[in-house]
């Protein structure tokens, strides 16, 4: 029902997802942002569970943040995507664990773009591309058909495109909007929101 | 859960009560959540409130709706209307046609209660309490969002109970912030809960605007939770409605309305 989406050029990420939050069958919001600010280069997109995505994604963004003040630098994206893992990993053989999947993408001033792949499982994988959500099955191949490791930004926004027009035409939830958001080594900047009208 | 080693909260005595019951039980529900798209004939995850425990099933919902009631809030130029009706069901049975779903809380801050009734109740005065202790502790109110979070902080250790509480907040800072057992913490323009909600909504959507006035926004608010209680079994009896204003300070005007033959 939720969707979440991230496609990584040669040296930016490119992060969208969609602006519903559902309770049961009804759409209580739509302009709900899913995307947490981890630090001035990371983003952690967090679908899932309803009370789990909030509570989880701000643990770990204050966590994110009490290093920095502590140590006096920012946690890399891999060491963040890492730390992230962990503690899904600990809570999900307690008694109450997070039901919660997570893109987080981020770009190292050493290492450059990076984007991971975690589901509530603990699972975690560095990806090129990669999706979220019933929308996934629907968009993944357009992503496996379409995406280049040289993408240009321009490139990338139109692959997006293509994805959030697929959605539209075959995934039967009305997904109407979609927050996107771009990481490079300026740090985070905000794109215009892709809307799509009925079909 | 990671809060809970934050606030030490493994050492209360309510801890062991709750998690006295079998793992399995929160396995099943929360790998339902987002999995699977309730579909209709589907067994769906149906977190009855409390007080239907004991009514019997003969027609299955199509999809989980639980929350006997409607309640709405919504802003507006004018401030902020909160409006429910004021019928208890437990099952088949109309328990109780009078109850207050909409309470003050303090002088500018009203919640709408939907979910099993004892729940509400108590969380109710547990929220006056503790925004009365923030008071006197830090010598000013906590806004509308931080009473939000405080409360969704309280409610987490009671997710995956039978914690049925679906609270609306509505205060004069002109927000509306909807918050639930589940976890869920949403703020918005406009914010319907209960079974009856997806009739309201269909009311408020088209009749909704910023620029109304005073009394067309109450008189929208009525017809919203009327509709709803005409198709809606488990609402009815009447409408409560608060307006919240802010001229020289917050003023909360409550108004009372029949609802005829329902």
């Amino acid at each position: 029902m939720e969707y979440l989406i991230g496609i990584q050029g040669p040296d930016f990420v490119l992060v969208a997802a969609d602006n519903v939050a559902a309770s049961s069958i009804i759409q209580m919001k739509h302009d709900y942002d899913k995307m947490f600010k981890l630090s001035e280069k990371i983003l952690l997109l967090c679908v899932g569970e309803a009370g789990d995505t909030v509570q989880f994604a701000e643990y770990i963004q204050k966590n994110v943040q009490l290093y920095k003040m502590r140590n006096g630098y920012e946690l890399s994206p891999s060491a963040a995507a890492n730390f992230t893992r962990k503690n899904l990993a600990d809570y999900l053989r307690s008694r109450t664990p997070y039901h919660v999947n997570l893109l987080l993408a981020g770009y190292d001033d050493t290492d450059g773009p990076g984007l991971f792949y975690m589901d509530y499982l603990s699972s975690l994988a560095k990806a090129p591309f990669a999706a979220h959500g019933y929308g996934a099955f629907l968009t993944l191949s357009i992503l496996d058909r379409y995406y280049r490791p040289d993408l240009t930004r321009d490139e990338a926004v139109d692959l997006l495109k293509k994805c959030a027009e697929e959605l539209n035409k075959r995934f039967i939830l009305n997904l109407p909007s979609f927050t996107v958001r771009l990481i490079d080594k300026e740090g985070i900047r905000d794109l215009e929101k892709i809307t799509l009208g009925t079909k | 859960m990671a809060l809970e080693d934050i606030c030490c909260f493994k050492d209360n005595p309510l801890y062991n009560k709750k998690f006295s019951s079998s793992s399995l039980a929160d396995t099943t529900s929360f790998l339902h959540m987002t999995d699977c798209f309730t579909l209709p004939n589907s067994v769906s995850y149906n977190r009855q409130p409390s007080l239907s425990a004991n009514h019997s099933v003969t027609v299955r919902r199509p999809f989980p709706l639980s929350h006997g009631t409607t309640t709405l809030g919504f802003i507006f130029q004018g401030g902020v209307i909160a409006a429910a009706d004021t019928r208890a069901s437990a099952g088949g049975l109309v328990a109780c046609p009078a109850v207050h779903k909409v309470s003050p809380i303090h002088s500018h801050l009203v919640v709408t209660s939907s979910g099993s009734g004892a729940d509400c109740m108590l969380w109710e005065r547990i929220l006056t309490r503790e925004i009365r202790l923030y008071q006197l502790r830090h010598r000013r109110c906590l806004s509308i969002r931080g009473t939000a979070k405080l409360l969704s902080f309280m409610l987490h250790p009671f997710k995956g109970t039978d914690v049925c509480v679906a609270l609306t907040l509505c205060g004069w800072d002109k927000e509306v912030i909807y918050v639930c057992s589940d976890g869920a913490r949403l703020q918005g323009d406009v914010i319907s809960v209960g079974s009856g909600s997806p009739y309201a909504y269909g009311v408020l959507d088209i009749g909704l605007k910023w620029s109304l006035s005073k009394d067309e926004a109450i008189s929208l608010a009525r017809e919203a939770v009327f509709r709803a209680t005409h198709r809606d079994a488990y609402s009815g009896n009447s409408v409560d409605l608060f307006h919240i204003t802010f001229r020289e300070k917050p003023e909360m005007l409550h108004h009372t309305s029949q609802v005829l033959a329902c």
